[in-house]
């Protein structure tokens, strides 16, 4: 049974990486872009809504709408006028302006909000579960929070291979010098795209904030399972991100039913297995 | 005959005298500013410790504007302070900053072994003075591979140790009806390593109590995911759980072992437990969680710098930032009191030995409770009071009652324990 019980919250857990490792997915995924700064863009999702909700007292559905229109348009402004600067055959200068804008995160945040720890209160929704068995409970904001990372995968995926945005998308990553013949604006698809991406980031930093205590130095920590379950999933295959999530999650839960010691570690060696046997992860990417 | 050549050599040579003349001049006739240097985690994951500081520095810039008096000659007082980042590697840089560049006279440092160990190993290994605290004497003293019949030359620090929480932790077990039957969590970090280990830290205690311990085992900071431990207590009947945990850690931990139907009655767990802030985030999850209290509003103690007691030392940073008091308060003040009291003692201010004998001797009454550098386990290591606490809300605010007194009976407790409803 307790077996069980830990594959049913590894499988929650998953959802979790998943929702962390959505915008990453598209941005590293698809753009080739590596965005060090992942994590503390998500602790900025969380602030956001921590500010709208508790300290302006604003209703909640109020909040998360403003939330994904801010981060939505701080996306767009961040990847026009900074991040299409550095972005080119080189994949150095990008990585290094957003380890730049990760520590000017976190310090700006340390300036605002202090260090002080914080959390989204959502009352009994925290604790309320659904019993099973005497030994399985399904907990409610986990089980939404896998629903939801469901279907902001589902949607990416829509937009990305069923829309005419995607298909822009998808063709300035395939070959950005042929687009601008075709009348197409590489720095504006760019732009488009991460400013979907994080949409996706202001969605997990929401989750963030009713999950758990974040403070202004939370976000790196964020950046390695998101990392890992990108690449066990598959570059460029977003629902391999799920897969690669869950994946994670379940050994991690696994994991630690063996010994509490292994729980992290258990997940490392998964992906470490797959590199090694499926070096280009387990869905392999969609032909474009 | 003057020429440019000649009277350059001639004024070089006077001003060398000069210069050596003024190496020859006795010390205490020197009227000159005395430099503090303080190493703090500002910013990063440790900085809520570093709350206090601005307010306690100011309370001491304000406190000594005069300048202080060392051996009949009045001294300016500058303080420095530098940022760890939370990063030992930064801490240890910060401290040779402040030693070979500011050339401070003292050097100061708080809050957790990554401050306090990389500041102190520089200190000792410079030559300059050192005052420590915030930081267990064991991670900070064996940490340092200090040697019990040797101490340190230079480097002080006062806390409590392994044994005391232990004993206070035990006291709050004690203090509830229940099957005696303790689940761990303790992280793979130097605390958690540190009490887990089967000799030196709770599993012996713990047996000869008879408590019965359930440890599932070292687990990683920053995990997601704890329900292989609740699913370890539950079957095992835990009624008690006991640790440190970071508080991301403790959130998660707490808020699985309610979806998942798991209620102990005692929950003391420290460094997530310790600031009123981290509590608040809990709502009314944090009602009945316990904890050790090294200082609080309520000891019975005093400055002996601004002659403020406890409380009246909470109430003026409450006043002035706007913020609860917590633990670090104490110890940061404590911190400048005992360096003022030392460097007031020092024969000879420029003289980093005398300085470090005036520490040495070191017998007085702060806000954080009595310091003596003699009479400590080891040498350099002056232990500081302890109680046991709990987290009990009035209204909606968590406020933190001393419960237990029985390590240090002299603090009075405010409230009576119970159990987790």
């Amino acid at each position: 049974m307790v077996w069980i019980n830990a594959v049913l919250q590894g499988v929650l857990l998953g959802g979790l990486y998943a929702l962390f490792a959505a915008g990453l997915s598209l941005m590293f995924g698809v753009m080739r872009f590596v965005n060090i700064a992942h994590g503390d863009f998500i602790v900025v999702g969380a602030y956001l809504i921590l500010t709208f909700v508790i300290s302006w007292g604003l209703n909640p559905i109020i909040g998360v709408a403003l939330v994904l229109i801010l981060m939505a348009a701080a996306g767009y402004l961040n990847q026009r006028f900074v991040l299409n600067r550095v972005l080119g055959k080189d994949i150095l200068p990008p990585i290094l302006v957003t380890f730049g804008l990760s520590i000017i995160v976190q310090n700006g945040l340390l300036e605002l909000f202090s260090a002080d720890s914080r959390k989204l209160p959502t009352g009994t929704w925290e604790t309320s579960s659904l019993a099973l068995t005497d030994q399985i409970a399904v907990g409610l904001l986990p089980f939404l929070m896998f629903l939801t990372a469901v279907g902001v995968i589902a949607a990416m995926q829509f937009v990305f291979y069923r829309s005419a945005l995607g298909r822009m998308l998808r063709a300035t990553s395939d070959d950005p010098e042929i687009v601008p013949l075709m009348g197409g604006n590489n720095a504006r698809i760019f732009a488009i795209a991460t400013a979907l991406a994080s949409l996706v980031v202001g969605i997990a930093g929401i989750w963030l904030a009713m999950k758990t205590n974040f403070d202004p130095a939370a976000g790196p920590a964020r950046l390695l399972f998101a990392f890992e379950a990108v690449i066990i999933g598959g570059l460029g295959n977003i629902w391999g991100t799920l897969l690669g999530g869950i994946i994670l999650g379940v050994a991690q839960t696994v994991g630690a039913q063996i010994d509490a010691g292994y729980q992290i570690l258990a997940g490392h060696l998964v992906f470490l297995l797959l590199l090694v046997l499926r070096p280009k992860g387990l869905l392999p990417k969609v032909s474009h | 005959m003057i020429t440019r050549r000649g009277l350059l050599k001639s004024a070089a040579a006077t001003s060398f005298t000069a210069a050596a003349s003024g190496l020859a001049l006795p010390a205490y006739a020197q009227n000159r500013t005395i430099k503090i240097g303080f190493v703090t985690p500002q910013t990063g994951p440790l900085a809520i410790f570093a709350e206090p500081d601005q307010f306690v520095i100011d309370q001491f810039r304000a406190q000594f504007a005069e300048g202080v008096d060392i051996g009949g000659t009045r001294h300016n007082i500058e303080i420095i302070v530098k940022d760890s980042q939370s990063n030992s590697n930064r801490a240890s840089s910060a401290a040779q900053e402040l030693i070979l560049e500011d050339g401070v006279d003292i050097i100061t440092a708080t809050a957790t072994p990554d401050t306090t160990n990389p500041v102190a190993d520089q200190a000792e290994l410079n030559g300059v003075p050192c005052i420590t605290n915030d930081t267990p004497w064991q991670p900070h003293f064996f940490g340092r591979q200090g040697d019990p019949a040797v101490g340190f030359e230079y480097t002080y620090h006062f806390f409590w140790g392994l044994e005391d929480i232990i004993q206070v932790f035990m006291s709050l077990w004690d203090g509830v009806e229940t099957n005696k039957v303790v689940g761990a969590l303790w992280p793979n970090d130097p605390d958690g390593n540190g009490w887990s280990h089967p000799e030196l830290g709770f599993p012996p205690v713990m047996g000869q109590a008879g408590y019965k311990l359930i440890d599932p085992g070292r687990y990683q900071n920053m995990t997601d995911d704890f329900s292989a431990q609740i699913s370890a207590f539950k079957e095992a009947g835990v009624e008690i759980v006991s640790g440190v945990m970071i508080p991301p850690d403790f959130t998660t931990f707490w808020t699985q072992a309610a979806q998942q139907g798991f209620n102990p009655k005692v929950v003391n767990v420290a460094k997530a437990s310790e600031f009123p802030q981290a509590m608040a985030a809990l709502g009314p999850r944090c009602d009945g969680l316990s904890v050790e209290v090294w200082w609080h509003k309520y000891f019975p103690y005093m400055s002996s710098v601004t002659g403020q007691s406890c409380e009246a030392l909470s109430d003026a940073y409450e006043a002035a930032t706007g913020k609860p008091w917590t633990m670090p308060l104490g110890a940061k003040h404590s911190l400048f009191e005992v360096v003022i009291d030392a460097l007031k003692r020092t024969e000879d201010i420029d003289s980093p030995e005398a300085i470090s004998a005036a520490i040495r001797q070191t017998n007085m009454n702060t806000v954080f409770g009595p310091v003596n550098f003699q009479t400590g386990p080891v040498p350099n290591i002056s232990k500081t009071p302890l109680a046991g606490g709990q987290w009990q809300l009035q209204g909606d605010k968590p406020v933190l009652e001393i419960v237990t007194n029985g390590h240090s009976p002299e603090i009075a407790t405010t409230g009576a324990i119970k159990p987790i409803a």
